[in-house]
Protein backbone atom coordinates (compact mmCIF):
# COMPACT_ATOMS: atom_id res chain seq x y z
CA UNK A 1 0.00 0.00 0.00
CA UNK A 2 2.93 2.06 0.90
CA UNK A 3 4.52 1.69 -2.41
CA UNK A 4 1.09 2.33 -4.06
CA UNK A 5 1.19 5.71 -2.50
CA UNK A 6 5.22 6.42 -2.99
CA UNK A 7 4.08 5.93 -6.94
CA UNK A 8 1.46 7.86 -6.98
CA UNK A 9 2.76 10.60 -5.56
CA UNK A 10 5.74 10.60 -7.71
CA UNK A 11 3.78 10.36 -10.69
CA UNK A 12 1.38 13.51 -9.32
CA UNK A 13 4.09 15.86 -9.86
CA UNK A 14 5.49 14.62 -13.05
CA UNK A 15 8.22 17.18 -13.80
CA UNK A 16 9.34 17.81 -10.59
CA UNK A 17 9.71 14.03 -10.50
CA UNK A 18 11.08 14.21 -13.81
CA UNK A 19 13.87 16.61 -13.29
CA UNK A 20 14.87 14.98 -9.71
CA UNK A 21 15.33 11.46 -11.81
CA UNK A 22 17.49 13.59 -14.59
CA UNK A 23 19.80 15.23 -12.20
CA UNK A 24 20.48 11.70 -10.58
CA UNK A 25 20.86 10.53 -13.96
CA UNK A 26 23.65 12.94 -15.17
CA UNK A 27 25.36 12.55 -11.69
CA UNK A 28 25.39 8.99 -12.59
CA UNK A 29 26.74 9.70 -16.38
CA UNK A 30 28.61 11.76 -14.79
CA UNK A 31 31.18 9.75 -13.14
CA UNK A 32 31.10 6.69 -15.57
CA UNK A 33 31.31 8.89 -18.26
CA UNK A 34 34.57 9.99 -16.73
CA UNK A 35 35.42 6.73 -15.26
CA UNK A 36 34.79 5.51 -19.20
CA UNK A 37 37.07 7.81 -20.40
CA UNK A 38 39.79 6.92 -18.52
CA UNK A 39 39.60 3.61 -19.22
CA UNK A 40 38.72 3.52 -22.68
CA UNK A 41 41.67 5.72 -23.51
CA UNK A 42 44.18 3.27 -21.32
CA UNK A 43 42.24 0.19 -23.43
CA UNK A 44 42.91 2.46 -26.64
CA UNK A 45 46.76 2.67 -25.67
CA UNK A 46 46.76 -0.66 -24.74
CA UNK A 47 45.42 -2.39 -28.13
CA UNK A 48 48.21 0.31 -29.76
CA UNK A 49 50.83 -0.83 -27.63
CA UNK A 50 50.38 -4.75 -28.07
CA UNK A 51 49.48 -3.59 -31.79
CA UNK A 52 53.12 -3.67 -32.61
CA UNK A 53 53.85 -6.53 -31.64
CA UNK A 54 56.67 -6.34 -29.28
CA UNK A 55 58.03 -8.24 -26.20
CA UNK A 56 59.91 -5.61 -24.08
CA UNK A 57 59.75 -2.28 -23.71
CA UNK A 58 62.22 0.38 -22.56
CA UNK A 59 61.64 3.77 -21.24
CA UNK A 60 63.31 6.79 -20.13
CA UNK A 61 64.72 6.56 -16.64
CA UNK A 62 63.07 7.59 -13.83
CA UNK A 63 59.76 7.85 -16.01
CA UNK A 64 56.23 5.72 -14.79
CA UNK A 65 54.10 3.79 -16.66
CA UNK A 66 51.89 5.96 -17.81
CA UNK A 67 52.16 9.03 -19.21
CA UNK A 68 54.56 10.85 -21.13
CA UNK A 69 58.25 9.73 -20.73
CA UNK A 70 61.61 11.38 -20.47
CA UNK A 71 64.25 10.94 -23.07
CA UNK A 72 67.05 9.51 -23.25
CA UNK A 73 70.13 8.65 -25.70
CA UNK A 74 69.77 6.84 -28.52
CA UNK A 75 72.89 4.98 -28.32
CA UNK A 76 71.35 2.21 -26.51
CA UNK A 77 69.08 1.10 -29.52
CA UNK A 78 72.66 -0.15 -31.36
CA UNK A 79 73.46 -1.70 -27.48
CA UNK A 80 70.32 -3.42 -27.25
CA UNK A 81 70.01 -4.51 -31.10
CA UNK A 82 73.31 -6.38 -30.12
CA UNK A 83 71.93 -8.27 -27.20
CA UNK A 84 71.31 -12.21 -27.03
CA UNK A 85 67.90 -13.24 -28.58
CA UNK A 86 66.87 -9.77 -29.65
CA UNK A 87 65.44 -10.09 -32.79
CA UNK A 88 64.89 -6.41 -33.95
CA UNK A 89 64.69 -3.10 -31.76
CA UNK A 90 63.36 0.20 -32.86
CA UNK A 91 63.38 3.31 -31.09
CA UNK A 92 60.38 5.71 -30.77
CA UNK A 93 60.27 9.49 -30.11
CA UNK A 94 57.38 10.69 -29.16
CA UNK A 95 55.92 14.27 -28.48
CA UNK A 96 52.77 16.07 -26.98
CA UNK A 97 50.96 18.01 -29.09
CA UNK A 98 48.50 19.47 -26.98
CA UNK A 99 45.45 17.92 -25.54
CA UNK A 100 45.61 14.31 -25.28
CA UNK A 101 47.23 14.00 -28.64
CA UNK A 102 50.90 13.46 -29.94
CA UNK A 103 53.19 12.61 -32.36
CA UNK A 104 55.39 9.90 -32.74
CA UNK A 105 58.44 9.65 -34.79
CA UNK A 106 59.40 6.21 -36.10
CA UNK A 107 62.23 4.95 -38.12
CA UNK A 108 59.77 3.51 -40.22
CA UNK A 109 62.50 0.20 -41.71
CA UNK A 110 63.20 -1.39 -38.27
CA UNK A 111 59.89 -0.30 -37.29
CA UNK A 112 58.10 -2.21 -40.09
CA UNK A 113 60.59 -5.34 -39.46
CA UNK A 114 59.92 -5.30 -35.48
CA UNK A 115 55.78 -5.02 -36.41
CA UNK A 116 55.17 -6.18 -40.22
CA UNK A 117 54.43 -2.35 -40.63
CA UNK A 118 51.32 0.03 -40.94
CA UNK A 119 48.08 -1.93 -43.06
CA UNK A 120 47.16 1.74 -45.18
CA UNK A 121 43.86 2.41 -45.84
CA UNK A 122 45.00 4.49 -48.61
CA UNK A 123 48.05 6.16 -49.23
CA UNK A 124 51.54 4.56 -48.27
CA UNK A 125 54.68 5.13 -45.77
CA UNK A 126 56.00 8.32 -45.95
CA UNK A 127 60.00 9.07 -48.42
CA UNK A 128 60.00 12.22 -47.23
CA UNK A 129 60.70 15.03 -44.52
CA UNK A 130 57.86 16.77 -44.85
CA UNK A 131 55.35 13.70 -44.66
CA UNK A 132 52.67 12.57 -42.01
CA UNK A 133 51.17 9.44 -42.16
CA UNK A 134 47.87 9.17 -39.32
CA UNK A 135 44.99 6.59 -38.16
CA UNK A 136 41.88 6.61 -39.56
CA UNK A 137 40.15 8.08 -36.17
CA UNK A 138 42.52 11.16 -36.46
CA UNK A 139 41.57 11.73 -40.11
CA UNK A 140 38.02 11.18 -39.65
CA UNK A 141 37.98 13.85 -36.48
CA UNK A 142 40.19 16.02 -38.16
CA UNK A 143 38.60 15.52 -41.63
CA UNK A 144 42.12 14.53 -43.58
CA UNK A 145 42.51 12.84 -46.73
CA UNK A 146 45.97 12.05 -48.82
CA UNK A 147 47.38 15.13 -50.02
CA UNK A 148 45.44 17.32 -47.43
CA UNK A 149 48.34 19.91 -44.94
CA UNK A 150 48.54 19.29 -41.29
CA UNK A 151 50.19 21.72 -39.08
CA UNK A 152 51.85 20.44 -36.00
CA UNK A 153 53.87 22.04 -34.13
CA UNK A 154 55.04 24.59 -35.73
CA UNK A 155 55.74 23.08 -39.03
CA UNK A 156 53.33 22.36 -42.23
CA UNK A 157 53.27 18.50 -43.26
CA UNK A 158 51.35 16.40 -45.67
CA UNK A 159 49.17 13.47 -45.41
CA UNK A 160 50.63 10.86 -47.40
CA UNK A 161 49.03 7.83 -45.71
CA UNK A 162 45.99 7.17 -43.77
CA UNK A 163 46.53 3.36 -41.79
CA UNK A 164 44.12 1.10 -39.82
CA UNK A 165 44.02 2.80 -36.39
CA UNK A 166 45.76 0.35 -33.37
CA UNK A 167 49.26 0.92 -34.25
CA UNK A 168 51.31 2.29 -31.33
CA UNK A 169 50.37 5.66 -32.82
CA UNK A 170 47.79 8.35 -34.91
CA UNK A 171 50.35 10.27 -35.59
CA UNK A 172 53.66 9.46 -37.10
CA UNK A 173 56.16 11.13 -38.63
CA UNK A 174 60.06 10.31 -39.89
CA UNK A 175 62.10 9.69 -36.35
CA UNK A 176 64.87 12.14 -37.17
CA UNK A 177 62.77 14.66 -38.26
CA UNK A 178 60.93 14.87 -35.33
CA UNK A 179 64.18 14.84 -33.39
CA UNK A 180 65.76 17.27 -34.93
CA UNK A 181 62.48 19.35 -34.85
CA UNK A 182 62.11 19.24 -31.11
CA UNK A 183 65.41 19.73 -30.37
CA UNK A 184 65.68 15.93 -29.45
CA UNK A 185 68.14 15.16 -31.97
CA UNK A 186 69.94 11.16 -30.78
CA UNK A 187 67.22 11.15 -28.26
CA UNK A 188 64.45 8.09 -27.50
CA UNK A 189 61.43 8.02 -25.59
CA UNK A 190 60.88 4.12 -25.74
CA UNK A 191 62.91 1.22 -27.21
CA UNK A 192 60.44 -2.10 -28.38
CA UNK A 193 62.27 -5.13 -29.22
CA UNK A 194 60.66 -8.26 -30.18
CA UNK A 195 62.76 -11.45 -29.70
CA UNK A 196 63.94 -14.89 -31.82
CA UNK A 197 61.64 -16.60 -29.09
CA UNK A 198 58.92 -15.10 -26.73
CA UNK A 199 59.38 -18.18 -24.23
CA UNK A 200 62.57 -15.79 -23.08
CA UNK A 201 61.15 -13.03 -22.44
CA UNK A 202 61.90 -12.59 -18.61
CA UNK A 203 65.67 -13.78 -19.46
CA UNK A 204 66.42 -11.24 -21.34
CA UNK A 205 64.72 -8.70 -19.47
CA UNK A 206 66.72 -10.02 -16.40
CA UNK A 207 70.10 -9.65 -18.39
CA UNK A 208 68.97 -6.05 -20.09
CA UNK A 209 68.23 -5.09 -16.44
CA UNK A 210 71.89 -5.71 -15.07
CA UNK A 211 73.38 -3.81 -17.87
CA UNK A 212 70.68 -0.95 -18.02
CA UNK A 213 70.35 -0.44 -14.11
CA UNK A 214 68.71 2.45 -13.94
CA UNK A 215 66.09 2.08 -17.11
CA UNK A 216 62.55 0.62 -16.74
CA UNK A 217 62.45 -2.44 -19.01
CA UNK A 218 58.78 -3.85 -18.88
CA UNK A 219 57.27 -6.98 -20.58
CA UNK A 220 54.85 -6.05 -23.25
CA UNK A 221 52.76 -8.11 -21.27
CA UNK A 222 53.16 -6.50 -17.76
CA UNK A 223 53.34 -2.62 -19.41
CA UNK A 224 49.71 -2.90 -20.48
CA UNK A 225 48.89 -4.65 -17.21
CA UNK A 226 50.08 -1.50 -15.29
CA UNK A 227 47.16 0.75 -17.89
CA UNK A 228 44.47 1.15 -15.19
CA UNK A 229 43.06 4.05 -13.86
CA UNK A 230 44.29 3.73 -10.45
CA UNK A 231 48.36 4.43 -12.66
CA UNK A 232 47.13 7.80 -13.78
CA UNK A 233 48.24 10.30 -11.99
CA UNK A 234 46.00 12.56 -10.26
CA UNK A 235 43.01 10.66 -11.83
CA UNK A 236 41.87 9.19 -8.95
CA UNK A 237 41.92 12.76 -7.10
CA UNK A 238 39.41 14.10 -9.87
CA UNK A 239 37.29 11.03 -10.19
CA UNK A 240 37.32 11.63 -6.21
CA UNK A 241 36.06 15.88 -6.70
CA UNK A 242 33.74 14.71 -9.93
CA UNK A 243 31.94 12.03 -7.40
CA UNK A 244 31.63 14.77 -4.54
CA UNK A 245 30.01 17.75 -6.72
CA UNK A 246 27.75 14.60 -8.40
CA UNK A 247 26.81 13.68 -4.48
CA UNK A 248 26.29 17.91 -3.56
CA UNK A 249 24.28 18.26 -6.76
CA UNK A 250 22.04 15.02 -5.95
CA UNK A 251 22.02 16.01 -2.63
CA UNK A 252 20.49 19.72 -2.65
CA UNK A 253 17.79 18.72 -5.98
CA UNK A 254 16.62 16.05 -3.64
CA UNK A 255 16.31 17.94 -0.96
CA UNK A 256 14.82 20.71 -2.68
CA UNK A 257 12.35 18.38 -4.29
CA UNK A 258 11.53 16.92 -0.64
CA UNK A 259 11.40 19.78 0.89
CA UNK A 260 9.03 21.34 -1.64
CA UNK A 261 7.35 17.79 -1.19
CA UNK A 262 7.05 17.82 2.26
CA UNK A 263 5.28 21.63 2.31
CA UNK A 264 3.03 20.55 -0.52
CA UNK A 265 1.49 17.82 2.03
CA UNK A 266 1.21 19.52 4.94
CA UNK A 267 -2.03 18.39 5.24
CA UNK A 268 -1.52 15.18 4.19
CA UNK A 269 0.84 14.60 6.49
CA UNK A 270 -1.50 15.88 9.29
CA UNK A 271 -4.13 13.43 7.67
CA UNK A 272 -1.97 10.54 7.68
CA UNK A 273 -1.11 11.32 11.54
CA UNK A 274 -4.82 11.73 12.29
CA UNK A 275 -5.18 8.08 10.77
CA UNK A 276 -2.09 7.33 13.50
CA UNK A 277 0.94 7.00 11.14
CA UNK A 278 3.85 7.09 13.29
CA UNK A 279 6.50 9.42 12.38
CA UNK A 280 8.74 6.37 10.95
CA UNK A 281 5.92 5.91 8.54
CA UNK A 282 6.14 9.27 7.35
CA UNK A 283 9.64 9.27 6.72
CA UNK A 284 9.59 5.58 5.45
CA UNK A 285 7.01 7.11 2.65
CA UNK A 286 9.61 9.86 1.84
CA UNK A 287 12.58 7.72 2.14
CA UNK A 288 11.07 5.43 -0.52
CA UNK A 289 10.05 7.81 -2.73
CA UNK A 290 13.46 9.23 -2.76
CA UNK A 291 15.18 5.73 -3.39
CA UNK A 292 12.74 5.26 -6.08
CA UNK A 293 14.11 8.00 -7.76
CA UNK A 294 17.50 7.29 -6.99
CA UNK A 295 17.07 3.63 -9.09
CA UNK A 296 15.16 5.23 -11.73
CA UNK A 297 17.84 8.02 -12.20
CA UNK A 298 20.38 5.10 -11.73
CA UNK A 299 19.23 3.56 -14.74
CA UNK A 300 18.38 6.58 -16.93
CA UNK A 301 22.37 7.57 -16.05
CA UNK A 302 24.16 4.41 -17.23
CA UNK A 303 21.75 4.38 -19.98
CA UNK A 304 23.09 8.27 -21.16
CA UNK A 305 26.45 6.72 -21.12
CA UNK A 306 25.68 4.66 -24.06
CA UNK A 307 24.71 8.13 -25.35
CA UNK A 308 28.01 10.00 -24.49
CA UNK A 309 29.98 6.95 -26.31
CA UNK A 310 27.80 7.47 -29.00
CA UNK A 311 28.82 11.46 -29.02
CA UNK A 312 32.61 10.91 -28.50
CA UNK A 313 32.84 8.45 -30.98
CA UNK A 314 31.23 10.72 -33.59
CA UNK A 315 32.69 13.98 -32.47
CA UNK A 316 36.08 13.43 -31.41
CA UNK A 317 36.70 9.32 -31.92
CA UNK A 318 40.50 10.60 -32.36
CA UNK A 319 41.21 12.27 -28.87
CA UNK A 320 38.93 10.41 -27.02
CA UNK A 321 37.72 6.78 -26.13
CA UNK A 322 34.59 5.66 -24.11
CA UNK A 323 34.44 2.30 -22.44
CA UNK A 324 31.08 1.20 -20.95
CA UNK A 325 32.03 0.39 -17.14
CA UNK A 326 29.28 -1.94 -15.98
CA UNK A 327 31.24 -2.56 -12.78
CA UNK A 328 31.34 0.88 -11.68
CA UNK A 329 27.52 0.40 -12.67
CA UNK A 330 26.79 -0.16 -8.62
CA UNK A 331 29.32 2.03 -7.31
CA UNK A 332 27.39 5.65 -9.54
CA UNK A 333 24.48 3.98 -8.47
CA UNK A 334 25.32 3.69 -4.83
CA UNK A 335 26.99 7.00 -5.08
CA UNK A 336 23.91 8.63 -6.29
CA UNK A 337 21.43 7.04 -4.00
CA UNK A 338 23.59 8.19 -0.78
CA UNK A 339 23.57 11.52 -1.87
CA UNK A 340 19.80 11.87 -2.32
CA UNK A 341 18.67 9.58 0.46
CA UNK A 342 20.88 12.36 2.50
CA UNK A 343 19.55 15.25 0.82
CA UNK A 344 16.06 13.61 1.84
CA UNK A 345 17.06 13.10 5.55
CA UNK A 346 15.91 16.74 6.64
CA UNK A 347 12.64 16.84 4.48
CA UNK A 348 11.80 13.73 5.98
CA UNK A 349 12.21 14.76 9.68
CA UNK A 350 10.50 18.36 9.38
CA UNK A 351 7.25 16.19 8.15
CA UNK A 352 7.76 13.65 10.98
CA UNK A 353 8.02 16.19 13.33
CA UNK A 354 4.72 18.30 12.21
CA UNK A 355 2.07 18.71 14.11
CA UNK A 356 -1.00 16.94 12.95
CA UNK A 357 -3.49 19.77 14.60
CA UNK A 358 -1.50 22.66 12.24
CA UNK A 359 -1.02 20.17 9.84
CA UNK A 360 -4.61 19.62 9.67
CA UNK A 361 -5.74 23.28 9.43
CA UNK A 362 -3.08 24.09 7.01
CA UNK A 363 -4.69 25.90 3.83
CA UNK B 1 -25.09 -2.93 35.82
CA UNK B 2 -24.41 0.07 32.93
CA UNK B 3 -21.39 -0.70 30.97
CA UNK B 4 -18.64 1.42 31.46
CA UNK B 5 -19.24 5.03 29.46
CA UNK B 6 -17.59 5.37 25.76
CA UNK B 7 -16.00 8.53 26.59
CA UNK B 8 -15.39 9.68 30.30
CA UNK B 9 -14.29 13.40 30.68
CA UNK B 10 -13.15 15.10 34.12
CA UNK B 11 -12.60 18.73 34.82
CA UNK B 12 -10.95 18.57 31.70
CA UNK B 13 -8.75 21.77 30.92
CA UNK B 14 -6.73 22.89 28.01
CA UNK B 15 -4.83 26.26 28.30
CA UNK B 16 -2.85 27.37 25.21
CA UNK B 17 0.44 29.28 25.17
CA UNK B 18 -0.02 32.42 22.49
CA UNK B 19 2.92 34.15 22.88
CA UNK B 20 3.04 35.13 26.48
CA UNK B 21 -0.68 35.32 26.81
CA UNK B 22 -2.35 32.09 28.32
CA UNK B 23 -5.58 31.22 26.26
CA UNK B 24 -8.04 29.00 28.03
CA UNK B 25 -9.56 26.87 25.57
CA UNK B 26 -11.38 24.16 28.30
CA UNK B 27 -11.97 25.34 31.36
CA UNK B 28 -13.54 22.17 33.11
CA UNK B 29 -15.47 19.90 31.02
CA UNK B 30 -17.11 16.91 32.30
CA UNK B 31 -18.62 14.39 29.49
CA UNK B 32 -19.84 11.18 29.58
CA UNK B 33 -20.84 9.26 26.55
CA UNK B 34 -22.44 6.32 26.30
CA UNK B 35 -21.58 3.02 23.86
CA UNK B 36 -23.80 3.54 20.97
CA UNK B 37 -25.02 7.17 21.63
CA UNK B 38 -25.10 9.54 18.85
CA UNK B 39 -23.99 13.22 20.06
CA UNK B 40 -23.75 16.44 18.70
CA UNK B 41 -21.69 19.12 20.11
CA UNK B 42 -22.66 22.40 19.35
CA UNK B 43 -21.64 26.22 20.45
CA UNK B 44 -20.22 29.53 18.73
CA UNK B 45 -16.76 29.74 17.09
CA UNK B 46 -14.29 29.26 19.99
CA UNK B 47 -16.34 27.84 22.87
CA UNK B 48 -13.80 24.39 22.96
CA UNK B 49 -15.68 22.21 20.31
CA UNK B 50 -12.86 21.86 18.33
CA UNK B 51 -10.37 21.77 21.65
CA UNK B 52 -12.18 18.94 22.80
CA UNK B 53 -12.46 17.32 19.42
CA UNK B 54 -8.88 17.56 19.09
CA UNK B 55 -8.40 16.18 22.47
CA UNK B 56 -10.71 13.07 22.80
CA UNK B 57 -9.38 12.05 19.31
CA UNK B 58 -5.83 12.07 20.89
CA UNK B 59 -4.08 14.51 18.57
CA UNK B 60 -3.45 17.03 21.70
CA UNK B 61 -3.54 16.24 25.32
CA UNK B 62 -5.23 18.24 27.89
CA UNK B 63 -3.22 20.57 30.51
CA UNK B 64 -5.68 19.15 33.09
CA UNK B 65 -8.20 16.65 34.09
CA UNK B 66 -9.02 13.40 32.85
CA UNK B 67 -10.12 11.51 30.00
CA UNK B 68 -10.98 8.28 28.67
CA UNK B 69 -11.88 5.80 25.85
CA UNK B 70 -13.11 2.91 25.88
CA UNK B 71 -11.63 2.67 29.33
CA UNK B 72 -8.00 3.61 28.32
CA UNK B 73 -6.70 7.00 29.99
CA UNK B 74 -5.71 9.21 27.19
CA UNK B 75 -4.47 11.91 29.40
CA UNK B 76 -1.51 10.13 30.55
CA UNK B 77 -0.16 8.83 27.83
CA UNK B 78 2.98 10.03 25.52
CA UNK B 79 2.25 11.07 21.89
CA UNK B 80 3.66 7.98 20.38
CA UNK B 81 1.14 6.40 22.42
CA UNK B 82 -1.72 8.86 21.63
CA UNK B 83 -0.42 8.04 17.82
CA UNK B 84 -1.07 4.25 18.26
CA UNK B 85 -4.02 4.85 20.34
CA UNK B 86 -5.74 6.67 16.79
CA UNK B 87 -5.74 3.87 14.48
CA UNK B 88 -7.73 1.63 15.84
CA UNK B 89 -9.84 3.64 18.81
CA UNK B 90 -11.11 6.98 16.99
CA UNK B 91 -12.09 7.47 12.98
CA UNK B 92 -11.98 11.25 11.91
CA UNK B 93 -14.24 12.70 9.65
CA UNK B 94 -13.33 16.39 9.04
CA UNK B 95 -14.83 19.53 7.12
CA UNK B 96 -12.99 19.19 4.34
CA UNK B 97 -13.18 15.56 3.75
CA UNK B 98 -9.04 15.66 3.64
CA UNK B 99 -8.36 12.37 1.28
CA UNK B 100 -5.05 12.13 0.16
CA UNK B 101 -5.53 13.36 -3.64
CA UNK B 102 -2.58 10.99 -5.48
CA UNK B 103 -4.97 7.89 -4.14
CA UNK B 104 -7.96 6.37 -4.95
CA UNK B 105 -11.16 6.09 -3.47
CA UNK B 106 -10.18 2.33 -2.06
CA UNK B 107 -6.80 3.38 -1.41
CA UNK B 108 -7.60 5.90 0.73
CA UNK B 109 -9.49 3.62 2.51
CA UNK B 110 -6.89 0.75 2.45
CA UNK B 111 -4.38 3.46 3.51
CA UNK B 112 -5.76 3.98 7.34
CA UNK B 113 -5.97 -0.16 7.11
CA UNK B 114 -2.23 -0.12 6.29
CA UNK B 115 -1.45 2.44 9.15
CA UNK B 116 -3.29 0.07 11.52
CA UNK B 117 -0.98 -2.92 10.34
CA UNK B 118 -3.74 -4.51 8.44
CA UNK B 119 -3.87 -5.56 4.51
CA UNK B 120 -5.15 -7.53 2.04
CA UNK B 121 -8.63 -7.08 0.70
CA UNK B 122 -11.23 -5.46 2.65
CA UNK B 123 -14.17 -8.02 4.49
CA UNK B 124 -17.31 -9.02 3.16
CA UNK B 125 -18.88 -6.72 5.88
CA UNK B 126 -16.76 -4.04 5.21
CA UNK B 127 -18.10 -4.11 1.46
CA UNK B 128 -21.65 -3.99 2.48
CA UNK B 129 -21.25 -1.14 4.16
CA UNK B 130 -19.23 0.52 0.96
CA UNK B 131 -23.03 -0.44 -0.49
CA UNK B 132 -24.55 1.45 2.29
CA UNK B 133 -22.33 4.45 1.78
CA UNK B 134 -23.00 4.08 -2.40
CA UNK B 135 -19.73 4.02 -2.86
CA UNK B 136 -19.33 0.56 -4.61
CA UNK B 137 -19.03 2.28 -8.63
CA UNK B 138 -16.77 4.97 -7.43
CA UNK B 139 -13.86 3.26 -5.62
CA UNK B 140 -11.24 3.45 -8.72
CA UNK B 141 -11.50 7.38 -8.79
CA UNK B 142 -9.47 10.24 -7.48
CA UNK B 143 -10.82 12.86 -4.75
CA UNK B 144 -10.64 14.96 -7.89
CA UNK B 145 -13.48 13.11 -9.99
CA UNK B 146 -15.95 12.85 -7.11
CA UNK B 147 -18.84 15.17 -5.60
CA UNK B 148 -18.20 16.91 -2.37
CA UNK B 149 -20.56 14.46 -1.12
CA UNK B 150 -18.77 11.62 -2.20
CA UNK B 151 -15.82 12.40 -0.76
CA UNK B 152 -17.26 12.68 2.50
CA UNK B 153 -18.50 9.57 2.23
CA UNK B 154 -15.40 8.43 1.35
CA UNK B 155 -14.20 10.01 4.17
CA UNK B 156 -16.49 8.15 6.72
CA UNK B 157 -15.68 4.97 4.95
CA UNK B 158 -12.05 5.37 5.76
CA UNK B 159 -13.13 6.65 9.72
CA UNK B 160 -14.66 3.29 9.66
CA UNK B 161 -12.71 1.01 8.58
CA UNK B 162 -10.41 -0.01 11.77
CA UNK B 163 -13.74 -0.56 13.39
CA UNK B 164 -12.89 2.67 15.78
CA UNK B 165 -14.68 2.58 19.45
CA UNK B 166 -15.52 6.25 18.44
CA UNK B 167 -16.18 8.23 15.29
CA UNK B 168 -15.00 11.71 15.71
CA UNK B 169 -16.98 14.10 12.78
CA UNK B 170 -16.00 17.71 12.42
CA UNK B 171 -18.21 19.84 11.21
CA UNK B 172 -19.16 16.88 8.16
CA UNK B 173 -21.40 18.04 6.33
CA UNK B 174 -19.68 22.19 6.41
CA UNK B 175 -18.94 21.91 2.93
CA UNK B 176 -21.94 20.35 1.34
CA UNK B 177 -25.21 21.27 -0.07
CA UNK B 178 -28.53 20.29 1.52
CA UNK B 179 -28.86 17.49 0.03
CA UNK B 180 -25.68 16.17 0.42
CA UNK B 181 -25.61 17.08 3.84
CA UNK B 182 -29.01 15.17 4.98
CA UNK B 183 -27.38 11.73 3.23
CA UNK B 184 -23.90 12.10 4.82
CA UNK B 185 -26.19 12.85 8.26
CA UNK B 186 -28.68 10.28 7.12
CA UNK B 187 -25.84 8.01 6.65
CA UNK B 188 -24.21 8.52 10.53
CA UNK B 189 -27.61 8.11 11.65
CA UNK B 190 -27.66 4.32 9.68
CA UNK B 191 -24.16 3.53 11.50
CA UNK B 192 -25.16 4.44 14.54
CA UNK B 193 -28.50 3.06 14.81
CA UNK B 194 -27.44 -0.44 12.60
CA UNK B 195 -24.27 -1.22 13.54
CA UNK B 196 -24.22 0.58 17.31
CA UNK B 197 -21.25 3.11 16.15
CA UNK B 198 -20.92 5.79 18.91
CA UNK B 199 -20.48 8.94 16.77
CA UNK B 200 -19.37 12.40 18.33
CA UNK B 201 -20.77 14.78 15.96
CA UNK B 202 -19.34 18.62 15.93
CA UNK B 203 -21.97 21.46 14.57
CA UNK B 204 -22.84 24.64 14.34
CA UNK B 205 -25.99 23.38 12.48
CA UNK B 206 -29.15 23.17 14.41
CA UNK B 207 -30.49 20.87 11.56
CA UNK B 208 -27.54 18.53 11.53
CA UNK B 209 -27.53 18.20 15.45
CA UNK B 210 -31.05 16.68 15.30
CA UNK B 211 -29.91 13.70 13.75
CA UNK B 212 -27.93 13.04 16.70
CA UNK B 213 -29.51 11.55 20.33
CA UNK B 214 -28.00 14.01 22.07
CA UNK B 215 -27.03 18.05 22.01
CA UNK B 216 -24.18 19.00 24.20
CA UNK B 217 -23.96 23.14 24.27
CA UNK B 218 -21.00 24.76 24.83
CA UNK B 219 -19.91 28.45 25.43
CA UNK B 220 -16.35 29.77 26.51
CA UNK B 221 -14.28 26.63 26.88
CA UNK B 222 -17.31 24.96 29.14
CA UNK B 223 -20.49 22.89 28.39
CA UNK B 224 -23.60 24.76 29.38
CA UNK B 225 -26.08 22.56 28.13
CA UNK B 226 -27.10 18.62 27.65
CA UNK B 227 -30.14 17.69 26.21
CA UNK B 228 -31.60 14.66 24.55
CA UNK B 229 -33.16 15.74 20.75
Amino acid sequence: MINKLVIENLKHRPIRTFLSVLVIGLQVTMVLTLVGLGRGMLDDQKTRAKGIGADLLIRAPGSSAIGLSTNFNSKILPFVQKQPHVRIATGALVQGIGGLNSITGLDLDSFTKLSGGFHFRSGGPFTGADQVIIDEYYANEHKLKLGDPLKILNRDWKVVGIFAPGMLARVVVPLDVLQDLTANTGKLTAIYAKLDNPALTNQVIGALKEKLKEYPIYSMEEWVSLFSVSNVPAFTQFLGVIIGIGVLVGFLVVFLSMYTAVLERTREIGVLKALGASPLYIVNILMRETALLGVIGSILGILMTYGTRWIIDALVPGSLTQAIVPDWWPIASGIALAGALLGAVYPGLKAARQDAIEALSYE
Amino acid sequence: MSSPPMISAAKLKKIYRVGDIEVAALRGVDLEIGRGEFVAIVGPSGSGKSTLFHILGGLTPPSSGSVSIGGTDLSKMTDAERTNMRKTMVGFVFQKYNLLPTLTARGNIEIARNIAGQNGALDPQFEEILKLLGLTSRLSHKPRAMSGGEQQRVAIARAIVNHPALLLADEPTGNLDTENSNAVLGILQDLNRRLGQTILMITHNPEAAAFADRTVTMRDGRIVGDLPV
